[in-house]
């Protein structure tokens, strides 16, 4: 199925029912309608819809007047500076761009460039009529991911894999009248185009934030009865911050998504006690999967702290089980499944996994792709996410995960974040340093955070070096950027000590 | 009567208020009635005579998928009616979906 026919789902399920727009100017599936096919009229003869701006109530017009047109919709991260942006706007030839008031200035280059808000009003009210397209072989979406050592990759989500996601996870409609969501990933991350798609095909009304904070988004889920809501755990964790302890007066929320990183367990603790009516979902999924594909669901999480079984208290921490139509199999070094509660290479496959770049699919023949997460399932199906393959510490030999030690590290009283990452060594090949963030006011020795993680894991597993610093570099979304740590720690030994010239891999992509 | 069906394609009932969406479908020509008429292609298409078969009513809900047994094809309920879908004279079944917990 194409997107297009999402449109005529929606203005025949919920022609009377609001779905998107500012409290004050709400817009219903029909209005929602009129807007699409007014948008793709002024779309005839471009070959992409770019998108660089911050959260707009009617972002999803964009979206899906793109999709009634025929061509790709492209959204780019506003953040970036100048030349990146226009790189990768550059990178659609023949596209229109839509863009917010202070990003529309500096885009430069061929592109016609037009604020989104100046688009909306010229939409005319009587569209014509334009037969929407039906090939769900099409592109619908062109992502970019984060591109944190070389060029940023185009991932392609062509139609069926969009409906594949959302029929086979979604019901439609299955969201009651009075249900709200409130966004607050960006339009570039493909959280944020899952959350427009899921929620139009639910028909659960979309609340924008246009730029995350705790206090307001608090104030916003109070203010607008949202039931709904998906945060990155650097939101969770600023929302929690800012309770101080205090339950939150949310009466409406009953459903706290978080994603897109690994949470701290004592935020995710912290958390589950100050929303004690709020069924929570740890979602894992990649932007070459057309997002989730593993949740732990709201049960999941109540057995997690309530349990006095090890094995369903851990569960806390993985990303639950895998949706029915996804198939997941771990493997080895030599390309063969492993048993559960081994570690390996997670594969998945299934209908609305893409695998696919501008530059071609990495899809294996049968289908299966390779996230390059590393992980493990126990042994009634739940995934544990140990981190990308390409961050794996080899320490004389031995795989160690950096997320395994982090673990012990944040569960440290005096710990506010824990980075692990390998340090190229002559002798051991690489050597294990990790760099920690203590709590304000909290004060503890390198030697005891060794100790620590000595007696909870093994000697080979406890780090070599401990660096404290103030903080660590994240992008805007809560991923740990890595790369940074590491070069900043590696031209760090490089300085002090001469004999080590090896400058380590780029270990994150 | 029979028809060509593509995913995506749209399906009013001529006889009640029921609207569906075709998920998917099998190739060349299929019998699908809902209400046991055959359907029309817009809510104008419907001219008020007829009223539902026996048999062929009951209500079908919103959001909800029908198929057959072997589920070469799959109709979604995007407005609910009296009406039920059926393919060759067979009603098609209510296919059980697992409720996720919603992610996003």
């Amino acid at each position: 199925m194409h997107l297009a026919s999402l449109v005529e789902m929606v203005e025949s399920g919920f022609d009377d029912r609001v779905l998107l727009g500012a409290a004050d100017a709400p817009v219903t599936g029909a209005q929602f309608g009129v807007l699409v096919r007014g948008g793709a009229s002024t779309l005839g003869g471009y070959r992409a819809l770019v998108y660089v701006g911050e959260n707009h109530p009617l972002l999803p017009v964009a979206l899906f007047s793109a999709a009634w047109a025929g061509i790709a919709f492209v959204p780019v991260n506003y953040r970036l500076e100048g030349h990146q942006l226009n790189s990768l706007v550059a990178r659609q030839p023949g596209a229109l761009v839509l863009a917010d008031p202070a990003t529309a200035s500096r885009i430069a280059g061929e592109a016609p460039v037009i604020v989104f808000d100046d688009w909306l009003a010229s939409l005319p009210a009587d569209p014509p009529a334009i037969d929407p397209p039906s090939d769900d072989d099409e592109v619908a979406v062109i992502l970019y991911t984060s591109g944190t050592t070389s060029e940023p990759k185009s991932v392609l989500l062509r139609h069926r894999h969009l409906m594949a996601y959302l029929l086979g996870s979604v019901e439609f409609g299955g969201a009651g009248e009075d249900e709200a969501v409130l966004v607050t990933v960006p339009p570039y991350h493909v959280a944020g185009i899952a959350n427009i798609l899921s929620n139009t095909f639910a028909g659960r009304r979309l609340v924008y934030l246009r730029a995350f904070d705790p206090r307001v988004w608090l104030d916003t889920v109070k203010n607008e009865g949202v039931t709904n809501a998906m945060v990155v755990p650097t939101m969770l964790s600023r929302i929690v911050d800012s309770l101080a302890g205090q339950p939150a007066d949310v009466p409406t929320l009953r459903s706290l998504s978080y994603g897109g990183a690994k949470v701290s367990e004592r935020v995710l603790h912290e958390a589950l006690r100050l929303f004690p009516h709020t069924g929570f979902v740890n979602a894992y999924g990649l932007t070459e999967t057309a997002s989730t594909i593993a949740v732990l669901g709201p049960d999941d999480h109540r057995a997690g702290i309530e349990s006095d079984d090890p094995a369903i208290r851990r569960r806390l921490s993985s990303a639950g089980q895998v949706l029915p139509m996804v198939e997941i199999e771990i493997r080895d070094e030599i390309d063969e499944p492993v048993p559960p509660g081994e570690p390996g290479m997670i594969f998945v496959r299934g209908e609305q996994i893409s695998g696919e770049y501008a530059s071609g699919s990495l899809l294996e023949p049968d289908g299966w792709f390779c996230t390059r997460d590393r992980g493990w399932i126990d042994a009634e199906g739940y995934l544990f996410i140990e981190g990308r393959a390409d961050d794996t510490i080899i320490r004389g030999g031995e795989n160690i995960a950096p997320a395994e030690i982090e673990e012990i590290l944040l569960a440290h009283p005096s710990v506010a974040e824990a980075c692990v990452v390998g340090l190229p060594d002559d002798e051991w090949g690489q050597t294990i340093a990790a760099v920690v963030v203590l709590r304000d006011g909290a004060s503890v020795g390198a030697d005891e955070l060794q100790d620590t993680v000595r007696s909870a894991l093994r000697g080979s597993k406890t780090p070599d070096t401990i660096v404290f610093r103030d903080e660590l570099p994240h992008t805007e979304t809560g991923k740990l950027l890595r790369r940074l740590v590491l070069r900043e720690l590696t031209e760090f030994q490089v300085a002090n000590e001469p004999k080590t010239t090896s400058q380590g891999e780029d270990s994150c992509r | 009567m029979s028809m060509t069906l593509k995913p995506g394609a749209r399906l009013f009932s001529a006889v009640c208020t029921t609207e569906m969406i075709a998920v998917k479908a099998p190739p060349g020509e299929v019998d699908v009635t809902i209400g046991g008429v055959a359907p029309v292609g817009s809510v104008a298409g419907r001219d008020g005579s007829g009223s539902v078969a026996d048999g062929h009513g009951g209500g079908a809900a919103m959001g909800k998928r029908y198929v057959d047994q072997d589920e070469t094809i799959e109709l979604l309920c995007t407005k609910p009616g009296d009406g039920l879908p059926a393919l060759n004279g067979q009603l098609l079944a209510l296919k059980e979906a697992k409720a996720l917990p919603s992610s996003d």
